[in-house]
């Protein structure tokens, strides 16, 4: 179960800049592509909240998380694969089904309209 | 401080001390337990699952530190000796003396052992301890023929035990039948063939006049002059009430044993009571817990200032005998009372079933159960609340012939509160609904711990299970059935608001109407329920569409979709099939003919999507909708155009139909056919809403489905013109869009639906509601707003610019791969 979690051990200092914001759907999800990596970015409008995490799904290892409708069960966001439903934390990664897979989040920033994710080491670390 | 002595710690004795415990508010007892067993009390009704692997602990009523926390001072291993009824005082083995005000003998039962020559001999057991189990154990690993004497509900037990362990079992029965006390001649005949059946040897009126054998038993000898080769013995053959130390300390008890009780179960000694296997009430040794409970709950009652008595006890019951079930309830054999009796049986499968009806066929008395017992519950409640029977009693019996289903369920909740569900416990079905009620319980584990419910014999877990499910839908109404956490409204309720308020955006309905960010539950039916009411293009709110609206395709494997053209009734031009084969070959798609007549093409990525259904409508086709919960098909025969036997025109009907319908939203996706005969080659019958031809018209049947649970459908009205048809067909669909929850097919729409098909049609045939003018006006309305999807998608850049699968780069999923089967790709298949 452990390998599906795409981990990143390693202090994550660099901001990348994925697009403006008017890229992203309102209220759902959107895949950036990042160096061969896919990150899903979810925007919640009621509070302006943003949040980033793998775009692949550990249960099937699919990558279709950012397809996924989101929301919150008691006010924790989360997005449910749109496969089978298994829902995801996008605070802490956690499956809220009570299932073993665990999704890797990345912390996001939005700054003069653009889009940030914190995707881990800069280039050449 | 009351000194509370209990003598005996077998499963009464631990339920006294439970009960008592439960019972007495602050430290009003000082309770000492003396079992002469080494270890606590342990379940001795499921003393059989030792033998296939149940362990000690898992048998254990209560670990010996539950005794500790409970302020009881528990001697294991300690045999009383002697009471001194004047001092009041128990002396053990060990000399210990021990005071009370209260004593409970709880001495339980031995195995009774006939007096048969060479019962002393080495390879005979009793059935009885775990200690006796340990010692069959051991022993059978050098036998290999074992008889059980007994063919009593124990001995069957025992038997059981006796095959587990590998051995050839052979059961021995003084009476000319198995289980005697439970079962009548017929009843006993099919257990016997099915316990043949397993390999069990059955010998019936025999009597054993000797075992034989020198250092080891070599068989036994009957008093017919048979012999049976057998090389172990399990005697099985009764309970002995353990008198002994009340007959020594002066308490009367009866000739053939048992201390004698009155109703309050006081012996012959005001200040020491009798309860279980060794107490002798009203003639009768109960030699079942579930009395053996009952009477520690008269006597916790009498000792805490509640005078309940104690009355004769039902002795029903239902076991599970080496996988065949075997139940008898109330008065199984009706011997002197005059009655009725309704039998089936049936030697083929191995079921017989009987029952005892009063002579005016009103009340049911008792029976007999073997081979399939489910409705055992059920039978013995409508028993014991003396329920009046219905007109036919033999569906009880016979089950339900093609009735609606849940008919279980309801039967539960239309018991009265008081009918006791677990008998073990004594607990009624009043006391289990306000704990589920009151306790918020939602799974058999909280009741359990609850109400104890369930944790003796286990027989009313199937009970419990419906009381759960009932009682929890009975809440459900103010409850369960809301949306979900952010909506606190029904589906129902939210689809009025939808369309009174006018809202036309979730954001503005969640907004007024709920709470939070919503989720994967309230997102989809609030989309579905604004495409039913106001029928705008979905993609103008995407983002809650469910996951396959959102690119108005069907996720595949792989992240990939599939294409679906609408090919009404399943009719299609050689021209627009090339078509099809054109842009399948162009853009390599898998191609698959579907069961609802048309084609489907897989392996397209979402960036391809657009120009798919470019090409696909500049040749004339349309959204088939098939990623909608919405209508799909409506498959259709070739019917009398071209059939020799068809009677009507079924395609044109079919494709009228679902041209009409097309790109409807429902609460689930719709089905729908058209035969143009009553040979039915469309399977209208399995569909949402089906239409057949007649002579004289069409049949329009309802509410029918294929998939996990088929279900036929049922006939809503016969001989009826097209336009009758038409019309019931739109008040029908607007009525179920209208009230059915979210997700909810319309068969199991209507078995939900109170008063089932008879108040559908009320409503739809003979517009008992009023409704049916104003259902037709909003079809009218959702018909003519009809809009094909994929269209607007293809005309509209904006819309068009959502289909690629990254925001910031026009490159495909690079995580896509193909291999190949059969000359076309398929997708590489996941992990697990």
């Amino acid at each position: 179960m452990e390998s599906h979690v795409i981990t990143n051990t390693q202090p994550a200092t660099h901001w990348f800049k994925a697009a403006p914001v008017e890229a992203f759907s309102v209220n759902g999800g959107a895949c950036v592509q990042y160096k061969g990596m896919q990150i899903a970015v979810y925007h919640f409008k009621a509070t302006n909240e943003w949040y980033a995490s793998q775009n692949m799904c550990p249960h099937k290892m699919q990558m279709v998380l950012s397809r996924g409708l989101i929301g919150d069960t008691c006010g924790e966001p989360k997005v449910a694969c749109p496969l089978h439903k298994r829902s995801f934390s996008l605070v802490t990664g956690q499956n809220l089904n009570g299932e073993e897979y665990a999704i890797q989040v990345y912390p996001v920033k939005v700054e003069e309209g653009f889009v940030y994710i914190n995707v881990g080491p800069a280039e050449g670390h | 401080m009351m000194n509370i002595v209990v003598i005996g710690n077998g499963m009464v004795g631990y339920k006294f001390c439970e009960k008592l415990v439960a019972k007495s508010t602050s430290k009003a007892f000082n309770i000492t337990v003396i079992g002469e067993e080494p270890r606590p009390a342990y379940d001795r009704v499921h003393l059989s699952a030792y033998f296939s692997g149940t362990t000690v602990e898992e048998l254990t009523m209560a670990p010996a530190s539950w005794y500790a926390e409970n302020g009881i001072n528990l001697l294991t291993g300690e045999l009383a000796i002697s009471i001194d009824r004047t001092a009041k005082t128990v002396t053990t083995q060990h000399g210990r003396i021990l005071s009370y005000d209260k004593l409970i003998l709880v001495t339980g039962s031995g195995a009774f052992v006939p007096p048969i020559k060479g019962v002393e001999k080495d390879g005979v057991f009793v059935y009885r301890t775990i200690e006796d189990l340990e010692a069959i154990i051991s022993y059978s690993k050098k036998a290999k023929k074992a008889a059980v004497i007994g063919g009593g509900l124990l001995g069957l037990e025992a038997a059981k035990a006796v095959l587990d362990l590998g051995l050839e079992a052979h059961v021995v029965e003084f009476a000319p039948r198995l289980m005697p006390r439970q079962l009548d001649e017929a009843g006993s005949t099919i257990l016997q063939n099915k316990l043949e059946s397993l390999g069990i040897g059955i010998h019936l009126t025999k009597n054993t006049a000797s075992i034989e054998g020198e250092n080891c038993i070599s068989g036994m000898i009957f008093t017919d002059g048979t012999f049976l080769e057998v090389d172990m013995v399990v005697i099985s053959a009764g309970i002995k009430p353990r008198d002994e130390l009340a007959i020594k300390s002066g308490l009367a008890t009866g000739t053939r044993g048992g201390i004698v009780v009155n109703d309050s179960l006081q012996t012959s000694d005001a200040d020491i009571f009798a309860i279980g296997e060794c107490a002798l009430h009203g003639q009768m040794i109960y030699g079942l817990v579930a009395p053996g409970y009952e009477m520690a709950d008269v006597v916790v009652s009498q000792l805490t200032g509640n005078n309940k008595t104690f009355t004769a006890y039902d002795m029903s019951t239902k076991l599970k005998l080496i996988g065949v079930d075997v139940a008898s309830f109330g008065d199984p054999f009706c011997t002197s009372t005059k009655h009725r009796t309704i039998v089936l049986e049936d030697k083929v499968k191995g079921v017989y079933k009987r029952i005892n009806i009063s002579e005016d066929g009103k009340r049911l008395l008792g029976g007999i159960l073997v081979g399939e017992a489910e409705s055992y519950n059920m039978l013995l409640q409508t028993a014991k609340n003396n329920i009046l029977l219905p007109p036919n009693p033999e569906d009880m019996i016979l089950g339900a012939r093609g009735g609606s289903e849940g008919a279980q369920g309801s039967g539960v909740m239309s018991l009265p509160d008081e009918a006791l569900i677990c008998s073990c416990e004594n607990v009624s079905k009043g006391a289990l609904c306000s704990a589920i009620t009151e306790g918020e319980l939602s799974d058999i584990k909280d009741i359990k711990k609850c109400t104890k419910a369930g944790t003796g014999c286990g027989g009313c877990i199937p009970m419990l299970n419906d009381l759960l499910t009932e009682t929890m839908k009975a809440q459900g109404k103010v409850v369960r059935k809301v949306l979900c956490e952010h909506f606190t409204y029904t589906r129902q309720e939210l689809f009025d608001i939808i369309k009174i308020s006018g809202i036309r955006t979730y954001d503005n309905l969640i907004e007024e109407y709920g709470k939070g960010h919503g989720c994967e539950v309230c997102k989809p039916a609030v989309a579905s329920m604004m495409a039913s009411i106001w029928n705008e293009m979905i993609l103008k709110q995407a983002t809650i569409q469910d996951t396959n609206d959102q690119y108005l395709a069907n996720i595949q494997r792989g992240g990939t979709y599939s294409v679906v053209p609408r090919i009404p009734g399943g009719e299609i031009t050689a021209e627009k099939l090339i078509v099809i084969g054109q842009v399948a070959q162009k853009y390599g798609l898998y191609c698959k003919i579907t069961g609802g007549q048309r084609i489907d093409l897989f392996g397209a990525r979402v960036d391809q999507l657009p120009d798919i259904w470019e090409e696909l409508i500049d040749a004339g086709f349309e959204s088939g909708h098939a990623y909608g919960k919405s209508l799909r098909t409506v498959k259709s025969c070739v019917g009398s155009t071209w059939c020799r036997f068809g009677v009507q025109d079924s395609v044109t009907f079919a494709i009228e139909v679902e041209e009409r319908y097309k790109g409807l939203r429902a609460p689930h996706k719709l089905k729908s056919a058209v035969s143009g005969c009553v040979r039915e080659c469309a399977e209208a019958q399995s569909k949402d809403f089906g239409i057949i031809a007649t002579e004289k018209g069409w049949n329009l049947y309802v509410c029918g489905n294929g998939g996990a649970k088929p279900q036929h459908a049922q006939l809503l009205a016969s001989d009826i013109d097209k336009e009758t048809c038409i019309k019931y067909i739109d008040r029908f669909l607007m009525f179920y869009i209208k009230t059915a929850e979210p997700l909810t097919r319309t068969a199991t729409w209507l078995n939900k639906l109170e008063g089932g098909i008879d108040y559908l049609k009320q409503v739809v045939v003979h517009d008992s509601l009023g409704m049916g003018e104003q259902l037709e006006k909003e079809m009218e309305f959702l018909v003519e707003t009809y809009q094909c999807e994929w269209r607007e998608v293809v005309n509209n850049p904006q819309l068009r610019q959502r289909f690629k699968h990254f925001i910031n780069s026009d490159e495909a999923d690079p995580q896509i791969q193909f291999r190949e089967e059969r000359g076309q790709k398929v997708p590489v298949g996941w992990s697990r």
